[in-house]
Protein backbone atom coordinates (compact mmCIF):
# COMPACT_ATOMS: atom_id res chain seq x y z
CA UNK A 1 0.00 0.00 0.00
CA UNK A 2 1.23 3.44 -0.60
CA UNK A 3 1.12 6.49 1.20
CA UNK A 4 -0.95 9.35 0.01
CA UNK A 5 0.25 12.99 0.69
CA UNK A 6 -1.75 13.42 4.37
CA UNK A 7 -3.41 16.99 4.04
CA UNK A 8 -1.53 19.59 6.22
CA UNK A 9 -3.66 19.74 9.61
CA UNK A 10 -5.31 17.04 9.30
CA UNK A 11 -8.87 16.79 11.11
CA UNK A 12 -9.46 13.55 11.60
CA UNK A 13 -7.28 12.36 14.90
CA UNK A 14 -5.77 8.88 15.54
CA UNK A 15 -7.94 6.73 17.70
CA UNK A 16 -6.28 7.02 21.13
CA UNK A 17 -4.94 2.47 21.69
CA UNK A 18 -6.68 2.99 24.87
CA UNK A 19 -9.66 4.74 26.43
CA UNK A 20 -11.01 4.17 29.69
CA UNK A 21 -14.73 5.00 28.19
CA UNK A 22 -13.97 2.52 25.44
CA UNK A 23 -13.38 -0.20 28.03
CA UNK A 24 -16.11 0.68 30.45
CA UNK A 25 -19.04 0.29 27.73
CA UNK A 26 -17.39 -2.79 26.32
CA UNK A 27 -17.19 -4.07 29.97
CA UNK A 28 -20.45 -2.72 30.09
CA UNK A 29 -21.98 -4.57 27.39
CA UNK A 30 -20.62 -7.93 28.12
CA UNK A 31 -22.02 -7.82 31.31
CA UNK A 32 -25.73 -6.86 29.26
CA UNK A 33 -25.22 -9.70 26.88
CA UNK A 34 -24.83 -12.23 30.06
CA UNK A 35 -27.88 -10.30 32.07
CA UNK A 36 -30.07 -11.70 28.96
CA UNK A 37 -28.49 -15.24 30.10
CA UNK A 38 -29.61 -15.96 33.70
CA UNK A 39 -29.03 -19.53 33.39
CA UNK A 40 -25.26 -19.03 32.59
CA UNK A 41 -24.49 -16.49 35.46
CA UNK A 42 -26.76 -18.93 37.91
CA UNK A 43 -24.35 -21.87 36.55
CA UNK A 44 -20.96 -19.92 37.05
CA UNK A 45 -22.26 -19.17 40.91
CA UNK A 46 -24.08 -21.99 41.95
CA UNK A 47 -21.93 -24.76 40.23
CA UNK A 48 -18.73 -23.60 42.54
CA UNK A 49 -20.40 -23.39 45.96
CA UNK A 50 -22.17 -27.20 44.61
CA UNK A 51 -18.82 -28.46 44.42
CA UNK A 52 -16.66 -27.06 47.27
CA UNK A 53 -19.91 -28.17 49.19
CA UNK A 54 -19.58 -32.16 48.00
CA UNK A 55 -16.28 -31.95 48.67
CA UNK A 56 -17.12 -31.10 52.23
CA UNK A 57 -18.90 -34.47 52.72
CA UNK A 58 -17.10 -36.67 50.46
CA UNK A 59 -14.09 -36.01 53.06
CA UNK A 60 -16.68 -35.86 56.11
CA UNK A 61 -14.48 -37.81 58.36
CA UNK A 62 -11.05 -36.11 57.18
CA UNK A 63 -11.36 -32.43 57.59
CA UNK A 64 -8.08 -31.50 57.40
CA UNK A 65 -7.93 -33.36 54.21
CA UNK A 66 -11.06 -30.62 53.09
CA UNK A 67 -8.84 -27.64 54.39
CA UNK A 68 -5.89 -28.96 52.01
CA UNK A 69 -8.08 -29.70 48.62
CA UNK A 70 -11.04 -27.27 49.56
CA UNK A 71 -8.54 -24.09 49.95
CA UNK A 72 -6.58 -24.94 46.42
CA UNK A 73 -10.10 -25.58 44.75
CA UNK A 74 -11.10 -21.95 45.69
CA UNK A 75 -8.25 -20.88 43.50
CA UNK A 76 -9.06 -23.45 40.88
CA UNK A 77 -12.48 -22.99 40.20
CA UNK A 78 -12.63 -19.50 38.90
CA UNK A 79 -9.96 -20.43 36.56
CA UNK A 80 -11.79 -22.99 34.79
CA UNK A 81 -15.16 -20.67 34.32
CA UNK A 82 -13.52 -17.46 33.43
CA UNK A 83 -11.27 -19.98 30.78
CA UNK A 84 -14.71 -21.39 29.69
CA UNK A 85 -16.80 -18.69 29.30
CA UNK A 86 -13.97 -16.72 28.28
CA UNK A 87 -12.93 -18.51 25.23
CA UNK A 88 -16.32 -19.43 24.25
CA UNK A 89 -17.29 -15.62 24.29
CA UNK A 90 -14.57 -14.21 22.37
CA UNK A 91 -15.02 -17.31 19.66
CA UNK A 92 -18.85 -15.86 19.06
CA UNK A 93 -17.48 -12.83 18.96
CA UNK A 94 -14.81 -13.87 16.18
CA UNK A 95 -17.36 -16.16 14.34
CA UNK A 96 -20.60 -13.58 14.38
CA UNK A 97 -18.51 -10.85 12.46
CA UNK A 98 -18.75 -8.38 15.61
CA UNK A 99 -15.10 -8.78 16.37
CA UNK A 100 -14.20 -7.41 12.37
CA UNK A 101 -16.45 -5.15 12.86
CA UNK A 102 -15.20 -3.29 16.06
CA UNK A 103 -11.65 -3.93 14.71
CA UNK A 104 -13.25 -1.68 11.61
CA UNK A 105 -14.48 0.92 14.18
CA UNK A 106 -12.01 3.16 16.14
CA UNK A 107 -11.77 0.76 19.07
CA UNK A 108 -8.63 -0.03 20.56
CA UNK A 109 -7.50 -3.98 20.88
CA UNK A 110 -6.62 -2.87 24.41
CA UNK A 111 -10.09 -1.93 24.72
CA UNK A 112 -11.26 -4.80 24.12
CA UNK A 113 -9.17 -6.77 26.21
CA UNK A 114 -9.53 -5.09 29.20
CA UNK A 115 -13.49 -4.44 28.28
CA UNK A 116 -13.60 -8.10 28.76
CA UNK A 117 -11.15 -8.97 31.91
CA UNK A 118 -13.25 -6.02 33.71
CA UNK A 119 -16.26 -7.96 33.02
CA UNK A 120 -15.37 -11.20 33.83
CA UNK A 121 -13.19 -9.71 36.56
CA UNK A 122 -16.96 -8.59 38.23
CA UNK A 123 -18.60 -12.03 37.85
CA UNK A 124 -15.03 -13.67 39.25
CA UNK A 125 -15.35 -11.19 42.04
CA UNK A 126 -18.92 -12.46 43.16
CA UNK A 127 -18.29 -16.36 42.28
CA UNK A 128 -15.06 -16.20 44.18
CA UNK A 129 -17.36 -14.30 47.15
CA UNK A 130 -19.88 -17.12 47.45
CA UNK A 131 -17.32 -20.18 47.13
CA UNK A 132 -14.99 -18.64 49.52
CA UNK A 133 -17.92 -16.82 52.02
CA UNK A 134 -19.42 -20.27 51.60
CA UNK A 135 -16.34 -22.51 52.77
CA UNK A 136 -14.62 -20.16 55.63
CA UNK A 137 -18.29 -19.51 57.27
CA UNK A 138 -20.59 -22.48 56.43
CA UNK A 139 -18.52 -25.26 55.55
CA UNK A 140 -15.98 -24.68 58.72
CA UNK A 141 -13.05 -24.53 56.13
CA UNK A 142 -10.43 -23.63 58.29
CA UNK A 143 -8.29 -20.91 57.41
CA UNK A 144 -5.39 -19.90 59.77
CA UNK A 145 -4.97 -16.61 57.26
CA UNK A 146 -7.45 -13.90 56.19
CA UNK A 147 -9.86 -15.01 54.11
CA UNK A 148 -9.71 -11.42 51.94
CA UNK A 149 -6.42 -13.11 50.85
CA UNK A 150 -8.12 -16.05 49.83
CA UNK A 151 -10.74 -14.13 47.59
CA UNK A 152 -7.40 -11.97 46.14
CA UNK A 153 -6.19 -15.17 44.91
CA UNK A 154 -9.09 -16.10 43.58
CA UNK A 155 -9.33 -13.00 41.45
CA UNK A 156 -6.26 -13.36 40.25
CA UNK A 157 -7.04 -16.87 39.31
CA UNK A 158 -9.77 -15.74 37.57
CA UNK A 159 -8.26 -13.21 35.57
CA UNK A 160 -5.45 -15.35 34.70
CA UNK A 161 -8.49 -18.03 33.33
CA UNK A 162 -9.77 -14.69 31.16
CA UNK A 163 -6.67 -14.35 29.72
CA UNK A 164 -5.75 -18.24 29.02
CA UNK A 165 -9.54 -18.35 27.18
CA UNK A 166 -8.96 -15.27 24.86
CA UNK A 167 -5.82 -16.58 24.27
CA UNK A 168 -6.74 -20.13 23.08
CA UNK A 169 -9.81 -18.96 21.29
CA UNK A 170 -7.32 -17.01 19.06
CA UNK A 171 -7.09 -21.03 18.07
CA UNK A 172 -9.63 -22.54 18.08
CA UNK A 173 -12.22 -22.58 15.07
CA UNK A 174 -15.44 -23.54 16.55
CA UNK A 175 -17.22 -24.13 19.63
CA UNK A 176 -16.28 -27.51 19.65
CA UNK A 177 -12.58 -27.06 19.95
CA UNK A 178 -13.09 -24.31 22.05
CA UNK A 179 -14.33 -26.26 24.46
CA UNK A 180 -11.81 -29.28 23.80
CA UNK A 181 -9.10 -27.01 24.95
CA UNK A 182 -10.21 -26.59 28.32
CA UNK A 183 -8.92 -30.05 29.08
CA UNK A 184 -5.97 -29.72 27.03
CA UNK A 185 -4.67 -26.25 28.80
CA UNK A 186 -5.89 -26.96 32.20
CA UNK A 187 -6.05 -30.59 32.78
CA UNK A 188 -1.78 -31.27 32.75
CA UNK A 189 -1.68 -27.83 35.10
CA UNK A 190 -4.37 -29.85 37.20
CA UNK A 191 -2.50 -32.49 37.77
CA UNK A 192 0.66 -30.80 38.46
CA UNK A 193 -0.47 -28.20 40.82
CA UNK A 194 0.21 -29.85 43.64
CA UNK A 195 -3.62 -30.69 44.51
CA UNK A 196 -3.01 -34.48 44.18
CA UNK A 197 0.42 -34.64 45.95
CA UNK A 198 3.25 -31.97 47.07
CA UNK A 199 5.01 -30.72 44.50
CA UNK A 200 8.44 -31.46 45.82
CA UNK A 201 7.53 -35.33 45.41
CA UNK A 202 6.81 -35.47 41.85
CA UNK A 203 9.31 -36.80 39.31
CA UNK A 204 12.15 -34.30 38.70
CA UNK A 205 11.35 -33.54 35.39
CA UNK A 206 7.51 -33.00 36.47
CA UNK A 207 8.81 -31.09 39.12
CA UNK A 208 10.63 -28.76 37.02
CA UNK A 209 7.27 -28.54 34.94
CA UNK A 210 4.96 -27.93 37.82
CA UNK A 211 7.65 -24.90 38.35
CA UNK A 212 6.67 -22.97 35.14
CA UNK A 213 2.88 -23.72 35.12
CA UNK A 214 0.88 -21.11 36.24
CA UNK A 215 -1.39 -22.34 38.11
CA UNK A 216 0.45 -23.76 41.03
CA UNK A 217 1.30 -20.64 42.04
CA UNK A 218 -2.11 -20.33 42.24
CA UNK A 219 -2.67 -23.40 44.84
CA UNK A 220 0.90 -22.52 46.61
CA UNK A 221 -0.76 -18.91 47.05
CA UNK A 222 -4.05 -20.71 48.60
CA UNK A 223 -2.13 -22.87 51.35
CA UNK A 224 0.13 -20.18 52.39
CA UNK A 225 -3.20 -18.20 53.46
CA UNK A 226 -4.34 -21.81 54.43
CA UNK A 227 -1.13 -22.05 57.40
CA UNK A 228 0.09 -18.92 57.85
CA UNK A 229 -1.29 -16.28 60.01
CA UNK A 230 0.00 -12.99 57.88
CA UNK A 231 1.28 -11.72 54.93
CA UNK A 232 4.01 -14.00 53.62
CA UNK A 233 7.10 -13.56 51.17
CA UNK A 234 5.83 -16.79 49.38
CA UNK A 235 2.44 -15.71 49.20
CA UNK A 236 3.67 -12.15 47.72
CA UNK A 237 5.73 -14.20 45.01
CA UNK A 238 2.72 -16.45 44.44
CA UNK A 239 0.26 -13.49 43.60
CA UNK A 240 3.24 -11.82 41.87
CA UNK A 241 3.77 -15.04 39.62
CA UNK A 242 -0.14 -15.17 38.57
CA UNK A 243 -0.79 -11.90 38.14
CA UNK A 244 2.38 -11.91 35.95
CA UNK A 245 1.10 -14.47 33.83
CA UNK A 246 -2.07 -13.08 33.79
CA UNK A 247 -0.88 -10.05 32.01
CA UNK A 248 1.63 -11.65 29.87
CA UNK A 249 -0.94 -14.15 28.56
CA UNK A 250 -3.35 -10.87 27.66
CA UNK A 251 -0.98 -9.09 25.76
CA UNK A 252 -0.50 -12.55 23.97
CA UNK A 253 -4.48 -12.65 23.37
CA UNK A 254 -4.27 -8.58 22.07
CA UNK A 255 -1.81 -10.53 19.65
CA UNK A 256 -4.25 -12.69 18.18
CA UNK A 257 -6.55 -9.83 17.34
CA UNK A 258 -5.96 -9.20 13.86
CA UNK A 259 -7.63 -5.76 11.89
CA UNK A 260 -6.47 -7.10 9.12
CA UNK A 261 -7.19 -11.07 8.20
CA UNK A 262 -7.10 -13.11 4.96
CA UNK B 1 -10.78 5.57 -16.84
CA UNK B 2 -13.20 8.93 -16.38
CA UNK B 3 -12.07 12.01 -14.40
CA UNK B 4 -14.28 13.32 -11.50
CA UNK B 5 -14.54 16.87 -10.13
CA UNK B 6 -12.13 16.64 -7.14
CA UNK B 7 -10.48 13.87 -5.12
CA UNK B 8 -12.87 10.31 -5.49
CA UNK B 9 -13.71 8.32 -2.23
CA UNK B 10 -11.54 5.43 -3.57
CA UNK B 11 -8.70 5.34 -5.51
CA UNK B 12 -7.04 1.91 -6.76
CA UNK B 13 -4.33 1.41 -9.58
CA UNK B 14 -2.63 -1.88 -9.36
CA UNK B 15 -4.90 -3.49 -6.80
CA UNK B 16 -3.76 -6.98 -6.05
CA UNK B 17 -5.27 -9.56 -3.40
CA UNK B 18 -3.99 -13.06 -2.14
CA UNK B 19 -5.82 -15.59 -0.77
CA UNK B 20 -4.94 -19.13 0.09
CA UNK B 21 -2.28 -18.92 -2.66
CA UNK B 22 -5.10 -17.54 -5.29
CA UNK B 23 -4.77 -14.16 -6.82
CA UNK B 24 -8.32 -12.62 -5.54
CA UNK B 25 -8.05 -9.28 -7.12
CA UNK B 26 -5.98 -8.77 -10.00
CA UNK B 27 -4.48 -5.78 -10.71
CA UNK B 28 -7.65 -3.46 -10.20
CA UNK B 29 -7.72 -0.12 -11.70
CA UNK B 30 -10.52 1.87 -10.47
CA UNK B 31 -12.22 5.17 -8.88
CA UNK B 32 -15.40 5.45 -6.51
CA UNK B 33 -16.91 8.95 -7.32
CA UNK B 34 -17.58 10.64 -3.81
CA UNK B 35 -21.46 11.37 -2.82
CA UNK B 36 -22.67 8.85 -5.36
CA UNK B 37 -24.11 5.64 -5.01
CA UNK B 38 -21.65 2.97 -7.23
CA UNK B 39 -23.13 -0.46 -7.23
CA UNK B 40 -20.22 -2.84 -7.08
CA UNK B 41 -22.02 -5.61 -9.57
CA UNK B 42 -20.93 -9.85 -10.58
CA UNK B 43 -21.34 -13.45 -9.87
CA UNK B 44 -20.97 -15.12 -6.24
CA UNK B 45 -17.32 -15.61 -5.64
CA UNK B 46 -15.67 -13.08 -8.24
CA UNK B 47 -14.05 -10.59 -5.44
CA UNK B 48 -16.44 -8.63 -4.43
CA UNK B 49 -16.19 -9.25 -0.42
CA UNK B 50 -12.72 -8.94 -0.56
CA UNK B 51 -12.74 -5.60 -2.43
CA UNK B 52 -15.06 -4.22 0.52
CA UNK B 53 -12.64 -6.09 2.93
CA UNK B 54 -9.80 -4.07 1.15
CA UNK B 55 -11.35 -0.73 1.23
CA UNK B 56 -12.57 -1.17 4.91
CA UNK B 57 -9.14 -2.23 5.32
CA UNK B 58 -9.49 -5.65 7.32
CA UNK B 59 -8.53 -7.82 4.11
CA UNK B 60 -4.47 -8.46 4.57
CA UNK B 61 -2.19 -9.13 1.83
CA UNK B 62 -3.39 -6.24 -0.54
CA UNK B 63 -0.30 -4.91 -2.60
CA UNK B 64 -0.83 -1.62 -5.35
CA UNK B 65 -2.41 1.75 -4.46
CA UNK B 66 -5.75 1.62 -2.59
CA UNK B 67 -6.62 5.45 -1.21
CA UNK B 68 -9.56 6.06 0.54
CA UNK B 69 -11.02 9.58 1.52
CA UNK B 70 -7.42 10.58 0.87
CA UNK B 71 -5.88 8.11 2.91
CA UNK B 72 -4.00 4.94 2.26
CA UNK B 73 -7.10 2.01 2.99
CA UNK B 74 -6.47 0.72 6.94
CA UNK B 75 -5.49 4.10 8.26
CA UNK B 76 -6.44 3.69 11.94
CA UNK B 77 -7.61 8.13 11.28
CA UNK B 78 -9.81 5.74 8.80
CA UNK B 79 -12.14 3.92 11.02
CA UNK B 80 -14.52 6.84 12.47
CA UNK B 81 -14.62 7.80 8.97
CA UNK B 82 -16.04 4.57 7.02
CA UNK B 83 -19.36 2.35 8.23
CA UNK B 84 -19.05 -1.32 7.37
CA UNK B 85 -21.85 -3.55 6.90
CA UNK B 86 -20.68 -6.99 6.47
CA UNK B 87 -22.35 -9.27 4.46
CA UNK B 88 -23.76 -11.73 7.61
CA UNK B 89 -24.82 -9.34 9.82
CA UNK B 90 -22.72 -8.69 12.53
CA UNK B 91 -24.49 -7.60 15.47
CA UNK B 92 -24.92 -9.28 19.07
CA UNK B 93 -28.10 -11.56 19.31
CA UNK B 94 -28.48 -11.25 22.92
CA UNK B 95 -29.12 -7.62 23.10
CA UNK B 96 -31.81 -5.60 22.02
CA UNK B 97 -31.29 -3.53 19.26
CA UNK B 98 -30.83 -0.45 20.86
CA UNK B 99 -28.63 -1.88 23.17
CA UNK B 100 -26.34 -3.21 20.44
CA UNK B 101 -26.84 0.76 18.76
CA UNK B 102 -26.03 2.29 22.40
CA UNK B 103 -22.85 -0.11 22.39
CA UNK B 104 -21.19 0.55 19.17
CA UNK B 105 -22.11 4.19 19.36
CA UNK B 106 -20.19 4.47 22.63
CA UNK B 107 -17.13 2.60 20.74
CA UNK B 108 -17.62 5.96 18.24
CA UNK B 109 -18.48 8.98 20.35
CA UNK B 110 -16.66 7.82 23.98
CA UNK B 111 -17.43 9.81 26.98
CA UNK B 112 -20.14 11.38 29.00
CA UNK B 113 -19.96 14.66 26.59
CA UNK B 114 -21.27 12.65 23.89
CA UNK B 115 -24.24 11.42 25.66
CA UNK B 116 -26.93 13.88 23.85
CA UNK B 117 -25.17 13.18 20.76
CA UNK B 118 -25.14 9.37 20.90
CA UNK B 119 -28.59 9.46 22.16
CA UNK B 120 -29.66 11.46 18.83
CA UNK B 121 -27.42 9.61 16.06
CA UNK B 122 -29.19 5.86 18.19
CA UNK B 123 -32.52 7.16 17.78
CA UNK B 124 -31.83 8.61 13.52
CA UNK B 125 -30.25 4.89 13.05
CA UNK B 126 -33.05 3.67 14.06
CA UNK B 127 -35.63 5.31 12.32
CA UNK B 128 -33.50 4.98 9.44
CA UNK B 129 -33.75 1.29 9.06
CA UNK B 130 -37.66 1.68 9.98
CA UNK B 131 -36.87 -0.44 13.02
CA UNK B 132 -38.24 1.76 16.03
CA UNK B 133 -41.14 -0.73 16.51
CA UNK B 134 -39.02 -3.26 17.27
CA UNK B 135 -36.38 -1.40 19.31
CA UNK B 136 -36.15 -3.19 22.49
CA UNK B 137 -36.52 -6.85 21.40
CA UNK B 138 -33.59 -8.82 20.83
CA UNK B 139 -31.83 -9.30 17.53
CA UNK B 140 -31.66 -12.66 18.05
CA UNK B 141 -35.61 -13.16 17.90
CA UNK B 142 -35.98 -10.61 14.52
CA UNK B 143 -36.37 -11.61 11.29
CA UNK B 144 -33.22 -11.89 8.47
CA UNK B 145 -33.85 -9.12 7.46
CA UNK B 146 -34.30 -6.97 10.40
CA UNK B 147 -31.05 -7.95 11.33
CA UNK B 148 -29.28 -7.18 8.75
CA UNK B 149 -31.10 -3.81 8.69
CA UNK B 150 -29.96 -3.42 12.86
CA UNK B 151 -26.16 -4.14 11.95
CA UNK B 152 -27.22 -1.05 8.63
CA UNK B 153 -27.94 1.10 11.53
CA UNK B 154 -24.90 0.52 13.28
CA UNK B 155 -22.86 1.30 10.07
CA UNK B 156 -25.11 4.72 10.44
CA UNK B 157 -24.22 5.77 13.28
CA UNK B 158 -21.10 7.61 12.94
CA UNK B 159 -22.67 9.47 10.06
CA UNK B 160 -19.58 7.89 7.84
CA UNK B 161 -18.22 9.75 5.24
CA UNK B 162 -18.30 6.27 3.03
CA UNK B 163 -20.49 3.69 3.30
CA UNK B 164 -19.22 0.20 2.42
CA UNK B 165 -21.65 -1.81 2.15
CA UNK B 166 -21.82 -5.93 1.07
CA UNK B 167 -25.22 -7.15 -0.40
CA UNK B 168 -26.92 -5.56 1.52
CA UNK B 169 -30.25 -6.32 0.01
CA UNK B 170 -30.07 -9.96 -0.31
CA UNK B 171 -33.00 -11.99 1.24
CA UNK B 172 -35.47 -8.51 1.78
CA UNK B 173 -38.80 -8.81 0.21
CA UNK B 174 -39.50 -6.03 -2.71
CA UNK B 175 -41.13 -3.37 -0.56
CA UNK B 176 -38.42 -3.43 1.85
CA UNK B 177 -35.34 -3.56 -0.94
CA UNK B 178 -36.95 -0.59 -2.61
CA UNK B 179 -36.63 1.28 1.11
CA UNK B 180 -33.37 0.52 1.30
CA UNK B 181 -32.67 1.90 -2.02
CA UNK B 182 -34.39 4.90 -1.46
CA UNK B 183 -32.47 5.36 1.83
CA UNK B 184 -29.24 5.01 -0.12
CA UNK B 185 -30.02 7.65 -2.13
CA UNK B 186 -31.26 10.16 0.32
CA UNK B 187 -28.07 9.48 2.28
CA UNK B 188 -26.17 10.37 -0.88
CA UNK B 189 -28.44 13.42 -1.72
CA UNK B 190 -28.92 14.69 1.88
CA UNK B 191 -25.98 13.78 3.23
CA UNK B 192 -23.17 13.83 1.09
CA UNK B 193 -22.38 10.34 2.05
CA UNK B 194 -20.31 7.64 -0.74
CA UNK B 195 -21.99 4.70 -0.95
CA UNK B 196 -20.38 1.11 -2.16
CA UNK B 197 -22.75 -1.45 -2.39
CA UNK B 198 -21.99 -4.85 -3.67
CA UNK B 199 -24.79 -6.61 -5.18
CA UNK B 200 -25.01 -10.22 -7.50
CA UNK B 201 -28.35 -9.61 -8.36
CA UNK B 202 -28.03 -7.49 -11.71
CA UNK B 203 -31.31 -5.70 -11.68
CA UNK B 204 -30.15 -3.49 -8.30
CA UNK B 205 -27.67 -2.18 -10.81
CA UNK B 206 -30.21 0.17 -12.38
CA UNK B 207 -30.58 2.13 -8.81
CA UNK B 208 -27.02 3.05 -8.93
CA UNK B 209 -25.28 5.74 -10.45
CA UNK B 210 -22.48 4.17 -11.22
CA UNK B 211 -21.40 0.71 -11.77
CA UNK B 212 -18.22 -1.48 -11.19
CA UNK B 213 -19.18 -4.60 -12.76
CA UNK B 214 -16.57 -7.41 -11.49
CA UNK B 215 -15.76 -10.84 -12.90
CA UNK B 216 -13.17 -13.29 -11.53
CA UNK B 217 -11.21 -10.73 -9.85
CA UNK B 218 -11.37 -8.39 -12.47
CA UNK B 219 -13.25 -4.56 -13.33
CA UNK B 220 -15.35 -5.57 -16.42
CA UNK B 221 -16.56 -2.23 -16.65
CA UNK B 222 -16.53 0.82 -14.84
CA UNK B 223 -19.43 3.04 -16.02
CA UNK B 224 -23.00 5.12 -15.32
CA UNK B 225 -25.96 2.38 -16.10
CA UNK B 226 -26.76 4.02 -18.84
CA UNK B 227 -23.40 4.59 -20.61
CA UNK B 228 -23.00 0.79 -20.09
CA UNK B 229 -25.94 -0.19 -21.79
CA UNK B 230 -25.17 2.20 -24.89
CA UNK B 231 -21.38 0.87 -25.37
CA UNK B 232 -22.55 -2.50 -25.42
CA UNK B 233 -26.24 -1.93 -27.30
CA UNK B 234 -27.91 -3.55 -24.73
CA UNK B 235 -31.26 -2.79 -22.83
CA UNK B 236 -30.34 -3.87 -19.81
CA UNK B 237 -27.18 -4.14 -17.36
CA UNK B 238 -27.70 -7.77 -17.22
CA UNK B 239 -27.34 -8.28 -20.90
CA UNK B 240 -24.40 -5.56 -20.64
CA UNK B 241 -22.48 -7.86 -18.50
CA UNK B 242 -22.91 -11.15 -20.32
CA UNK B 243 -22.20 -8.86 -23.33
CA UNK B 244 -18.63 -7.76 -22.20
CA UNK B 245 -18.18 -11.60 -20.39
CA UNK B 246 -18.22 -12.52 -23.92
CA UNK B 247 -16.24 -10.30 -25.32
CA UNK B 248 -13.54 -11.38 -22.95
CA UNK B 249 -14.14 -14.86 -23.78
CA UNK B 250 -14.22 -14.44 -27.48
CA UNK B 251 -10.34 -13.43 -27.08
CA UNK B 252 -10.26 -16.48 -26.95
CA UNK B 253 -10.76 -19.05 -24.22
CA UNK B 254 -13.64 -21.55 -24.30
CA UNK B 255 -15.45 -22.40 -27.12
CA UNK B 256 -18.50 -22.69 -24.61
CA UNK B 257 -18.56 -18.88 -23.43
CA UNK B 258 -18.24 -18.30 -27.20
CA UNK B 259 -21.77 -19.97 -28.49
CA UNK B 260 -23.08 -18.09 -25.98
CA UNK B 261 -21.87 -15.28 -27.14
CA UNK B 262 -24.06 -16.02 -30.41
CA UNK B 263 -26.93 -16.91 -28.84
CA UNK B 264 -26.72 -13.73 -26.41
CA UNK B 265 -26.26 -11.53 -29.82
CA UNK B 266 -29.23 -13.26 -31.42
CA UNK B 267 -31.62 -12.32 -28.62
Amino acid sequence: MTTAPLPAGAPHPAPAPWSPSRTLATAARVLRQLRHDPRTIALMLVVPCVMIALLRYVFDARPQTFDGIGASLLGIFPMITMFLVTSIATLRERTSGTLERLLAMPLGKADLISGYALAFGLLAVLQSALATGLSVWVLGLDVIGSPWLLLLVAVLDALLGTALGLFVSAFAASEFQAVQFMPAVLMPQLLLCGLFTPRDTMQPALRALSDVLPMSYAVDGMNEVLRHPDLTDAFVRDAAVVTGCALLVLALGAATLRRRTA
Amino acid sequence: MMNYDGDPAVHARDLTAVRGGRTVLDALRFDVPRGRVTGLLGPSGCGKSTLLRAIVGTQAKVTGTLDVLGRPAGDPRLRPRIGYVTQDPSVYDDLTVRQNLDYFAAVLHPGRAARALRRDRVTRAVEDVDLTRHADALAGRLSGGQRSRVSLAVALLGAPELLVLDEPTVGLDPVLRRDLWTLFHTLAADRGTTLLVSSHVMDEAERCHRLLLMREGRILADGAPDALRERTGTATVEAAFLHLVDDAAATGRTPEAARTSLEESAR
